[in-house]
C-alpha cells in the first residue's frame, strides 16, 4: 500500500493552521474592542483597525490554498467537505474581523463623549460571543462537533441579549434625547456582538458538516417553513 | 452449483417508462454471495450487490481488488480461463441464473455486450465491424445492417465523423474513435446491458470526456457498469459507485454519497488517494 505524499497532508495542516491564526487573531480583536470599550482606551482601539488588516491578507491567502488544492488534488469525500469548510470558515473570520473593527470605531465616537450610564448586559453578550467562537473552533481543529448544537442553541441567548439592549437604548433615547448618539454607538456594538455570535455558529455548523456529513443549517427555519430574516 | 434448468437468458428490453420509476431502482444484475477462484486463489468473497436498471454503476478499488473479474462474471467472460470460475453463489440477470447449464453463452454474451480497456477493432471497414455481430446472428438482409449501422454509429456519437468512409478500415480511425466504433459495435446488436473495462485508460483527456458523455446518454437505452481507475471518471458518469478491496465489496451506494461522505473509512482512504 503506498502512503499519501507528503505534500498532501502538509497543504491540508497548513490550511488548518492558517484558520486557527486567523481565529486567535479574530478573538484577540474582539477582547481589545471591548476592552478599549471598558478602558475607554482610544489607542487600543486604533490597533484593533490595523490588526484587522492581517485578518484580510490571512483570508485570502487560504482561499489562494483551497483553490490550488482543489485544481491540483480535486479533493473527494472529507477532504472535498474540509475544502468548502475551510472557505466558508476562513470568510467567516473575516467578517468577525470586520466586526471587531466596527466595534472600535464605535467605542472611539463613545470615548469622546461622556460615560453612558446604561445597565446593559454587553458583557454577557461578549462572553457567549467569544465562547462560542472558540467552542466552534475547537470542532472544526478537534472534531469536537457534540457541542455544536448547544452553541447553534446559544445563538438564540444572544439574539434575546441583543434585543434587550435595543429596547434599553431606545428607553434611554426616550428619557434622555442627549444621549441618542450614545446610545445609538452601544446599539451597534450591541449588533455587532450579536453578527460574531451568527458567525461563530456558522462556523460550528460547518464544523458539524465536514465532520459528520450532515448539513444542519438553518434547521429551525426550515423546520418551521420559516425563511428570510 | 446450480441445479440444471432449462431456462433461457431474458430477452426483453427495459420497457420505456420504467427506468423513470421511483426508488427503489429495478435490479437488471442480482449478484448474490458470489465467491470466485483462480485455481485455488480466491478473488471474490461473498460479493452481494444489485446493479440498477437503465444506469451506470462503477465499480472501484485498488489493483486486484476483483472489480474486472466480477465485471466478466456477468457475461461468463471468466468461463474462457481454466480453473477459474464460480466457486459459490448466484449471477441473475432478471431473476435467471446466468450459470444454469442450460444457458446459451452466445446468447447471453449478446445480451450482455463488453468494451475492453483498449480498443480493439476487427482488421475490417468500420461498417464491417458494426456488422459482424448481427451477421454472426444469421441477419443479412442490408436495409437491416445499413439501418443498424447508422443507429449504432449515431448513439455512439461517431456518425457524422465517419458516415463518409463507412468502407475504409476501422484501424485507421484515432485511438478515441476506435473506442466508441467498439462500443458502437457492442450497442448494435441491442443488448440490455454494456460492461466497461476501463474503457478511457488509453485515451486523451478530450476523447476521453466523449467517451464520458457517450456513457451518460447511453443510460437511458442500457445498463452500464464500468470498471474505472479514474476516481473523477467513477463520479462524473456513474449514478451508483461499488467499492471493492481484497475481493470483498466494502460499500454501496449511490455516487455522491460515495464521494461526499462514504459511509466505511476504507472507501474514504481510497478515493481520497490514501491509498491504492
Amino acid at each position: 500500500m503506498s502512503q499519501l505524499p507528503h505534500q498532501f497532508e502538509t497543504q491540508l495542516t497548513q490550511i488548518r493552521e492558517m484558520l486557527l491564526l486567523m481565529a486567535g487573531l479574530a478573538e484577540r480583536n474582539i477582547t481589545n474592542a471591548m476592552r478599549a470599550l471598558d478602558t475607554r482606551d482610544t489607542p487600543l482601539a486604533d490597533t484593533v483597525e490595523a490588526d484587522d488588516a492581517e485578518i484580510d491578507r490571512l483570508e485570502i491567502s487560504v482561499d489562494e490554498m483551497v483553490i490550488n488544492y482543489m485544481a491540483t488534488h480535486a479533493p473527494v469525500a472529507r477532504d472535498c467537505r474540509f475544502m468548502l469548510a475551510a472557505s466558508k470558515i476562513s470568510s467567516n473570520l473575516e467578517r468577525i474581523g470586520d466586526q471587531a473593527t466596527t466595534i472600535a470605531r464605535r467605542v472611539r465616537d463613545l470615548n469622546r463623549e461622556p460615560m453612558l450610564n446604561a445597565r446593559v448586559d454587553i458583557p454577557s453578550m461578549v462572553r457567549h460571543a467569544q465562547e462560542m467562537l472558540r467552542g466552534s473552533i475547537t470542532a472544526f481543529i478537534d472534531a469536537e462537533v457534540d457541542a455544536v448544537p448547544g452553541i447553534v442553541e446559544r445563538d438564540h441567548q444572544v439574539d434575546e441579549i441583543n434585543r434587550q439592549v435595543i429596547r434599553a437604548m431606545t428607553q434611554e433615547m426616550v428619557n434622555e434625547p442627549a444621549t441618542v448618539a450614545r446610545a445609538l454607538c452601544m446599539i451597534v456594538i450591541a449588533k455587532a456582538l450579536e453578527r460574531v455570535a451568527d458567525h461563530a455558529k456558522n462556523i460550528a455548523e460547518e464544523a458539524f458538516y465536514l465532520h459528520r456529513g450532515e448539513d444542519i443549517r438553518h434547521e429551525r427555519g426550515l423546520k418551521d417553513g420559516r425563511t428570510g430574516i | 452449483m446450480n441445479a440444471p434448468t432449462d431456462e433461457k437468458i431474458p430477452v426483453q428490453p427495459v420497457p420505456a417508462g420504467q427506468a423513470a420509476d421511483p426508488a427503489p431502482p429495478r435490479a437488471a444484475i442480482e449478484i448474490e454471495k458470489l465467491d470466485f477462484s483462480y485455481g485455488d486463489f480466491k478473488v471474490l468473497h461473498n460479493v452481494t450487490l444489485n446493479l440498477p436498471a437503465n444506469a451506470v454503476t462503477a465499480f472501484i478499488g485498488p489493483s486486484g481488488c476483483g472489480k474486472t473479474t466480477l465485471l466478466r462474471c456477468i457475461n461468463r467472460m471468466n468461463d474462457l480461463i481454466p480453473g477459474a470460475g464460480i466457486r459459490a453463489g448466484q449471477v441473475r440477470i432478471h431473476g435467471v441464473d446466468i450459470y444454469g447449464e442450460n444457458v446459451d453463452v452466445i446468447e447471453l454474451r449478446k445480451r450482455v455486450g463488453m468494451v475492453f480497456q483498449k480498443s480493439n477493432p476487427f482488421p475490417k471497414s468500420i461498417y464491417d465491424n458494426i456488422t459482424y455481430g448481427l451477421k454472426i446472428h444469421g441477419i443479412k438482409k442490408r436495409s437491416v445492417l445499413d439501418e443498424a449501422v447508422e443507429r449504432s454509429l449515431r448513439q455512439a456519437g461517431l456518425w457524422d465523423e465517419v458516415k463518409d468512409r463507412l468502407p475504409s478500415s476501422g484501424l485507421g480511425l484515432s485511438g478515441g474513435q476506435q473506442q466508441r466504433l467498439c462500443i458502437a459495435r457492442a450497442i448494435a446488436v441491442q443488448p440490455e446491458i454494456v460492461l466497461m473495462d476501463e474503457p478511457c485508460s488509453a485515451l486523451d483527456p478530450i476523447a476521453t470526456a466523449r467517451i464520458e458523455e457517450l456513457i451518460y446518454d447511453l443510460r437511458k437505452q442500457f445498463t452500464i457498469a464500468i470498471v474505472t481507475h479514474n476516481m473523477q471518471q467513477a463520479g462524473r458518469c456513474s449514478d451508483h459507485t461499488a467499492f471493492f478491496y481484497l475481493g470483498k465489496l466494502i460499500e454501496f451506494d449511490k455516487t455522491e454519497k460515495i464521494f461526499t461522505n462514504p459511509a466505511h473509512q476504507k472507501t474514504e482512504d481510497y478515493i481520497s488517494g490514501r491509498f491504492g
